[in-house]
């Protein structure tokens, strides 16, 4: 126990839980926690709006695989993050969030919330629905706890963005603090065992699969399961392929990867899935944009799904085998019972038919015409790169030939939008891994549509001396929209085209990076090599055809079979 | 479509401000329909107990079920079995009672019912009726003829029968 007051609570609290950095813009309501904050030996990065300061805790979240912190004053500053909370909800991403509120206490102790005071907004009601918890704390000596029950419920089972509202009176006030290290909450109890039944259930079934795939999910990288994932596929030798959310989680060079799954997945993960008889699904929820359909997918196969969370179990297939659990643990489990009753595999019929599915359709691949073309980009992107860089990416064209043509290689080294798809997440994500992984190159692969929603941050970036590279495959329209208004809207333009664009080097220049305008692969390779080099923020804009469609695509309202390679 | 039918589900939850919020939240953005619920405290001080009764079919209440136990503040969702349950409403009804012959036959269905008479006035009587919902349907059904002034119902509320019992394990 010692007196303090609240805001000096919350920095012990919050260099209790090894808070290095917070991402966040000061306010009015913030004002005693950043007189305090500011000799904590935490870093504050000040972001030049709060969505860029939420989606970069968001990246630091997904580089790191810790909870990323960011902090916002009261009203519209809270406001501003929702966003943020929400692309972190949807994608289970540890984010939380810290948020200044007006006094909750008058000086004569009458109760202050609710009268729409200046800069006062019902930031809890407005998150409920996005965060996997939040607080609002209405003393000062409730603070320590908020922080320990917020950073434990964001960062055990599946994470999720938290929020803790902070009004300015519990900042100031001084009283005795109790810092819990193990609290117990009731009803909160992940379970992280599989249960040995539903094991052996999976085994057998596992054992008798003549046809088996593996489909891994954004939960595969989560609970670190890649390792394991490794192991299960090649011993049985299945082909594994990747929700979009689980990207990075198998070496995409191996020769079991298939690649992504679903609308714009790859055409032997699309095909394949739909030959197998059992599929071990892995920490992903089969949500639409992944499975088509649901009528059409795999109406036959045997499915087995590993999930921390009940609820997504039966949520949208029906399920043979369901285990809910920690990815990591049961597939170690379900190793060690394999190994002792199968020989590794060196082939049968389904790897031969495998193979020649996958070198039949990598000889048709299409990387588009002309020289410089994203999908040439992204392969000598990847050449140029090393392996532990890490690509961010925006929402739209860039994102989807991100997917298909830069091939990851780690765990954690591609972070992207996927279940709220937001615009201009990519560029502040890219900050935050940056942060997190200050050794690795980190990428952020955007469009010219998605860059200006929070190109502002490129004042953070330099400020902060947090250099990453943001190469602009830049077709002057809002492409993907424009791509459905191509095929499905008779080529009927509406809203997709941006008109007059900034010139993105001397945007970048006048932020004090560096900025430059390439018109051939090989500029990009030599732009790219010197901004490796430079080791400074650097804009790389690349003008690709307005025309370019990302292929292959699953039409909307169409199953995996109905793939298109192209027009 | 599968059948879809009413079920009763019984929580335990914190009894703290805005619980009712993230739970009726969770029906409406999920798109579950809350037919009626009851809250009050529980047995244990500290937690109150929700009574949800929820229409549709069984993956949908399968999926209310799992959507409300990922609710931190719930700390014990339970899915009522309807052949091994109590289940009551409360109500209160103003109706009018403008002469005698009506007033005696009004009383004399609460005798019936077993409801009653909690307040009278020159004009009208207030009637407690406690009992399952039909039970009530069918009360204020006769007594409509009569001019139903005002009702007041509770909303269901809920117990298993016999010794086993929702409650939260430590």
């Amino acid at each position: 126990m010692a007196r303090m007051s609240g805001a000096k609570a919350l920095t012990e609290a919050l260099k209790r839980e090894k808070v290095e950095n917070i991402f966040g813009i000061i306010g009015g309501a913030l004002l005693p926690i950043h007189d305090v904050l500011s000799d904590s030996g935490i870093r504050h990065i000040i972001a030049r709006h709060e969505q860029g300061a939420a989606h970069a805790a968001d990246g630091y979240a997904r580089a790191s695989g810790r909870a990323g912190v960011c902090m916002a004053t009261s009203g519209p500053g809270a406001t501003n993050l929702v966003t943020g909370i929400a692309n972190a909800y949807l994608d289970s991403s540890p984010v939380i969030a810290l948020t200044g509120q007006v006094n909750a206490y008058s000086a004569t102790s009458s109760y202050m919330i609710g009268r729409d005071a200046f800069q006062e907004a019902d930031i809890i009601g407005i998150t409920t629905p996005i965060t996997k918890y939040n607080c609002q704390v209405k003393s000062a000596s409730e603070i320590p706890k908020a922080v320990r029950m917020t950073f434990h419920i964001a960062t055990t089972g599946r994470p999720g963005p938290a929020l803790i509202d902070i009004p300015k009176d519990t900042q100031t006030k001084i009283e005795e603090m109790d810092f819990p290290s193990n609290i117990q909450i009731r009803g909160y109890k992940p379970n992280i065992e599989p249960h040995p039944i539903q094991v052996k259930k999976a085994v057998k079934l596992l054992l008798k699969a003549e046809r088996p795939i593996i489909l891994a999910g954004g939960g595969t990288i989560t609970s670190n399961a890649s390792p394991e994932l490794l192991q299960i596929a090649e011993l049985l030798m299945a082909p594994v392929a990747t929700t979009f959310m689980g990207k990075s989680c198998f070496p995409e060079n191996h020769p079991l990867s298939m690649g992504n799954i679903g609308m714009h997945g790859t055409r032997v993960a699309n095909k394949v899935i739909l030959e197998a008889d059992v599929i071990l699904a892995i920490g992903t929820r089969f949500q639409d944009r992944s499975t088509g359909t649901l009528d059409d997918f795999c109406p036959d196969a045997k499915i087995i799904h590993i999930d921390i969370d009940a609820a997504e179990i039966g949520k949208n297939v029906d399920v043979e085998v369901p285990i809910v659990a920690d990815a990591k643990v049961t597939l170690k489990l379900i190793h060690q019972q394999l190994v002792h009753r199968i020989k590794k595999k060196e082939g049968s019929p389904w790897v031969d038919r495998v193979k020649e599915l996958k070198d039949k359709f990598l000889s048709e691949m299409d990387f588009g015409e002309g020289d410089l073309t994203s999908p040439k980009l992204l392969k000598e992107l990847r050449r140029i790169l090393p392996k532990n860089a890490i690509v961010a990416t925006e929402v739209g064209q860039n994102q989807m030939w991100a997917a298909l043509h830069f091939q990851t290689y780690k765990p954690r080294t591609f972070i992207s939008s996927g279940g709220l798809g937001t615009m201009g997440f990519g560029f502040p994500a890219s900050i935050g891994a940056k942060v997190a992984c200050p050794s690795c190159p980190v990428v952020d692969i955007a469009g010219d549509g998605s860059f200006r929603m929070t190109e502002q941050e490129l004042g953070t970036s330099v400020t902060e001396d947090i250099p990453v590279i943001v190469v602009i495959l830049n077709n002057s329209m809002l492409g993907m929209v424009a791509q459905w208004q191509r095929l499905f809207y008779n080529r009927k333009y509406a809203a997709v085209e941006l008109g007059s664009l900034p010139d993105f080097a001397k945007l970048a220049q006048s932020y004090g990076a560096e900025g430059t305008r390439v018109g051939s692969l090989k500029e990009f390779s030599a732009a790219m090599k010197k901004a490796l080099k430079n080791e400074v923020t650097t804009v790389i804009d690349v003008p690709i055809s307005p025309e370019a469609d990302v292929f292959p695509m699953v039409p909307p309202g169409k199953g995996l079979k109905d793939t298109i390679a192209g027009m | 479509m599968a059948q879809e039918h009413n079920h009763i589900i019984s929580t335990i939850v914190e009894n703290k401000p805005g619980v009712l919020y993230t739970v009726s939240n969770l029906f409406r953005r999920r798109g579950f329909n809350i037919d009626n619920i009851s809250v009050g405290p529980a047995e244990e001080s500290g937690l109150a107990r929700m009574t949800i009764m929820v229409r549709g079919d069984d993956r949908t209440i399968e999926q209310v079920v799992k959507q409300l136990n990922k609710l931190i503040d719930v700390i014990k969702v339970t899915r009522l079995d309807p052949e091994h349950i109590v289940t009551r409403e409360l109500s209160l009804i103003k109706v009018n009672a403008l002469n005698t012959k009506a007033r005696s036959d009004i009383i004399n269905y609460a005798e019936i019912f077993r409801a009653r008479v909690v307040d009278v006035s020159s004009e009208s009587l207030m009637m407690e009726i406690t009992g399952t919902s039909e039970k009530i349907d069918a009360f204020i059904c006769l007594l409509k003829p009569f001019g139903v002034r005002e009702v007041a119902r509770t909303g269901i509320t809920a117990l298993s029968r016999g010794a086993k019992s929702v409650k939260v394990d430590e």
